[in-house]
């Protein structure tokens, strides 16, 4: 196979255990950021704490940081709380222009193992798909089958708020 | 550090699954990516086993024959038949008991997506489906495409990178669905391998192999050995891993 070169890395990510789910059988919120290089330090992201009941009305998005209406500024915007079958999940998006910055989660709430399992290996790879072309690492990754809708519903509603398509 | 490329991106929700593209430069028109995008939903719509008004629901029920269908089911059929018979079985459209070529259907449409960007001009992009990837060209001038492979044991983790100029990746596992193959064989779950990633050209193919091997379990490492331009890298359910003695030779 000309031109290819393939390397073993161990684990090069930084992107292990965005998630930790303290127990089964009670919805819980998380909050995950991105250790990721070159985007803008989130590890000490702040977690909302708190529960959110089973059933609550998904929180309408909400703008959590204004900023002037210059293209340049820093922007932060909530996307909706989307409830899907696996639980609630609600994104957070900070763009400069129309460049994403971050990605993180509001919410992203577990009913059960199941559902633990699934948010917890499809998020972090949703959250890196999402940033890829700002990686400097990585522009893609195999292996990981994308199944919580709602992260896309509430991201895209989030990048509709900042004006981005 | 690398500096990324300006880069086009889209994402699509479709088939139960999101479909990424990121088209590196010369870039392609909106109307292209809307053109892709259009395509994907065109093969859920004829081929989902879910949806009950799909071409290939109609066939599994016999409301329809295979001439009443697409012209691409009976090529995709086709296909499928060649498949079983290059995988010793472990590749079959008929794994669950009745027709569900979705093993085939999902790699096969990213590549078709990825040739329409090919023939709108686009020499350097990446279509992802689900965690099967088709590359064309590079990231960027120099730079080949980085492609991680998901560690299958720990949720956001990369246990391997594919780097390559046009490569296909597809990875088949158990970890991020559950069990969802079949080893057509025994009609059971596999259990020898956590997962198993082969690298080649064309996605179609690299991702039917990928189920196939990840079917065969330990068995899969000769017969990779033994596919002409394929390479693969294996997580094994005990956490070992192995790679064909190809992998790592430029």
């Amino acid at each position: 196979m000309k031109r290819v070169v393939f390397s073993i890395t161990g684990t090069v990510l930084g992107l292990v255990a965005l998630l930790s789910f303290k127990s089964h059988g009670h919805p819980l919120t998380t909050a995950a950021a991105l250790p990721s290089a070159g985007l803008p330090a989130a590890s000490a992201s702040p977690a909302p704490k708190g529960t959110v009941p089973t059933g609550a009305s998904p929180n309408p998005g909400t703008r959590t940081s204004a900023s002037s209406a210059a293209a340049s500024a820093s922007r932060t915007l909530a996307g909706d709380a989307i409830d899907t079958p696996y639980g609630i999940v609600q994104v957070q998006v900070t763009v400069t222009g129309s460049k994403i910055d971050n990605v993180s989660f509001l919410q992203l709430t577990a009913f059960d193992g199941r559902s633990q399992e699934i948010n917890s290996a499809a998020a972090p790879i949703l959250l890196q798909e999402t940033i890829s072309a700002q990686n400097s690492q990585i522009d893609t990754v195999s292996g990981a089958t994308y199944t919580t809708d709602g992260y896309v519903q509430s991201l895209q509603s989030a990048l509709d708020k900042a004006g981005i398509r | 550090m690398r500096v990324a490329a300006l880069a086009q991106r889209r994402v699509v929700e479709c088939m139960g699954t999101v479909f990424s593209f990121d088209v590196r430069a010369p870039g392609v028109d909106h109307a292209t990516l809307d053109e892709a995008e259009q395509w994907l939903h065109w093969v859920d719509r004829t081929f989902s086993t879910y949806r009950t008004d799909s071409d290939v629901s109609r066939l599994r029920r016999g409301d329809c024959s295979l001439d009443d269908c697409a012209r691409e089911v009976a090529e995709i059929l086709a296909e499928c038949s060649r498949l079983a018979a290059d995988t010793d079985g472990y590749f079959s459209a008929y794994a669950t008991g009745s027709l569900d070529p979705s093993g085939l259907v999902k790699g096969w449409a990213i590549e078709r997506a990825s040739d329409l960007l090919v023939s709108a001009g686009s020499t350097n992009h990446c279509v992802n489906g689900g965690g099967d990837v088709q590359c064309v060209g590079d990231a960027s001038p120099g730079q080949p495409w980085r492609v991680g492979i998901a560690d299958p044991a720990v949720a956001g983790a990369i246990a391997a990178v594919v780097v390559g100029t046009g490569v296909a990746v597809a990875t088949s596992g158990s970890a991020e669905r559950g069990a969802h193959v079949i080893d057509p064989h025994t009609a059971a779950a596999p259990t020898a391998l956590a997962s198993i990633t082969l690298v080649g050209r064309r996605l179609a193919m690299t991702d039917a192999y990928a189920t196939a091997a990840f079917a065969m379990g330990a068995a899969a490492r000769d017969w990779v050995e033994g596919l002409p331009a394929h390479q693969a890298f294996a997580v094994c359910a005990d956490g070992t891993t192995w790679t064909t003695t190809g992998w790592g030779t430029p």
